[in-house]
């Protein structure tokens, strides 16, 4: 019944995932451009950052053509719903991607204030968040939503960790203001990432139960 | 909310066939219940089982009970002309008599002898008026009733049911006969016809279910699988089955 209903609802749940591939490469990649020091890198993401918009638009416009042609219910309207909300989510990480990207731009070829270890790893863990939090939305998975979501701690640790790191060198020594708020910016740019991977978990949540419920209540 | 009709383990038989199977549902004062589900469930049934329209059918047979008010229709104290009068009915195919506007509206209070207690004119005017079609007929009430157009029928009948001052409405499919415009005013009319009428609905179409109603019933094969609060049935239906049948996977 319905195969080309079935279809398109399909085609927008692969292309959800296609698009959550594109978010997790643009933050891997900003913080390679950063830590790297890649400034072609950089520029590479501001403009690929476009084509991450250009994705969201598409999936939606195919989501309000289904729910004006085929009048979806129960499930399938909360799965496109959904969706809807997700892509936004995904738009903006792709956005604090670009910020890290910006700010990469931003320190050019300054000297180095430390090595970079934690923005990494945030990095890493947010990337990592974001793809497990799409397979989950693919797979109606709420035991891993809740699991992501819960995730989200370590993040704002390391958040903490960063913040009091950097706060100590612009103590100790207030040449490094300018370096170390960028790092600050960088972090905050990660840590937000984090906070809307939670809000698709959410969702997840959503579209197995119909019920709106806050998980994983971030500190910041 | 109180409840007007209900059913208590209500079994109905064509033959051997079992039509109904344990239908216990309380249809609310006032609100606008659906039943939905695909040809063949038995919705139909249910519905004329509420105004013993079954009765008609030779060789069935009801079980269980249909309480209007808390009393038990099925009761062989129940005259059945007088239930009919209170539980009205709008069927599928608009079937006005072949007789003028003013007659078929007239029709119903003449022949349950009210024109001793009620002015026929003012009756036949407040129920058209009540049914939206007052304005498009009050110049030409001696007119057939034939010459309108399906919406205007399927809502001259609406107006037959209400100017014997029921309490219940029963609509079987009234708009699967009508183009989308007269769609449209039926239901707008439902929802005037709500702050004053119970009514029951059998509809095909679920986004009218959806759309008109307050509470919804699922019917499949017989028993009525789901019922609750209309945005609740078509957002997170509990039911597997109703899930598949809204969003179109069977049926």
């Amino acid at each position: 019944m319905r195969e080309v209903y079935q279809k398109k609802l399909n085609e927008i749940q692969d292309d959800i995932l296609f698009m959550g591939s594109m978010v997790e490469k643009a933050i891997l990649r900003s913080m390679e451009s950063l830590k790297g020091r890649n400034l072609e890198l950089a520029k590479q993401i501001i403009d690929d950052d476009q084509k991450i918009n250009k994705k969201r638009f598409e999936i939606e416009e195919k989501c309000i053509e289904l729910i004006a042609t085929q009048q979806p219910m129960a499930s399938d309207l909360r799965i496109i719903i959904s969706v809807l909300n997700v892509i936004t989510e995904l738009e903006r990480i792709g956005d604090h991607a670009e910020g890290i990207a910006k700010i990469a731009l931003m320190i050019g070829n300054e000297p180095p204030l430390k090595p970079l270890i934690d923005l990494p790893r945030m990095a890493e863990k947010t990337a990592d968040m974001l793809h497990r939090s799409m397979d989950a939305f693919i797979h109606h998975d709420i035991e891993a939503a809740r699991k992501i979501a819960a995730e989200d701690d370590e993040i704002d640790n390391i958040y903490d960790q960063v913040f009091r790191e950097l706060l100590t060198f612009m103590a100790e020594d207030p040449k490094t203001i300018t370096r170390a708020t960028r790092l600050i910016w960088v972090g905050h740019n990660l840590e937000r990432s984090a906070d809307r991977v939670t809000n698709i978990c959410e969702r997840i949540v959503f579209v197995v139960t119909g019920k709106m419920e806050e998980i994983g209540a971030s500190k910041y | 909310m109180d409840i007007k009709i209900q059913t208590k383990k209500l079994n109905f038989y064509y033959g051997k066939i079992h039509a109904l199977k344990n239908i216990n549902l309380d249809m609310k004062e006032r609100q606008i219940t659906a039943l939905i589900g695909p040809s063949g469930c038995g919705k139909t049934t249910f519905l004329r089982t509420l105004n013993r329209m079954n009765d008609t059918i030779h060789k069935t047979r009801v079980d269980g009970e249909v309480l209007l008010d808390g009393k038990n229709i099925y009761d062989r104290s129940v005259d059945v002309v007088e239930l009919r009068k209170r539980v009205g009915m709008v069927f599928q195919q608009p079937n006005p008599f072949p007789k003028s506007i003013y007659e078929n509206v007239a029709f119903g209070p003449k022949m349950l002898g009210m024109k001793r207690f009620v002015n026929l004119d003012e009756v036949v005017e407040k129920s058209l008026r009540a049914a939206a079609l007052w304005d498009e007929v009050a110049d030409d009430l001696k007119k057939s009733a034939m010459t309108l157009s399906g919406g205007q029928q399927q809502r001259l009948c609406i107006a037959r049911v209400l100017a014997v001052q029921p309490e219940v409405i029963l609509m079987d499919e009234p708009c699967s006969a009508l183009d989308p415009l007269a769609t449209l005013k039926i239901e707008e009319l439902m929802q005037e016809l709500k702050k004053n009428y119970t009514i029951v609905i059998v509809t095909h179409n679920m986004q009218q279910a959806a759309r008109v109603s307050d509470f919804t019933g699922f019917f499949l094969l017989g028993e009525m699988l789901e019922y609750g609060n209309t945005t609740e049935m078509f957002s997170r239906p509990k039911n597997k089955k109703t899930e598949d049948y809204i969003t179109g996977r069977f049926g």
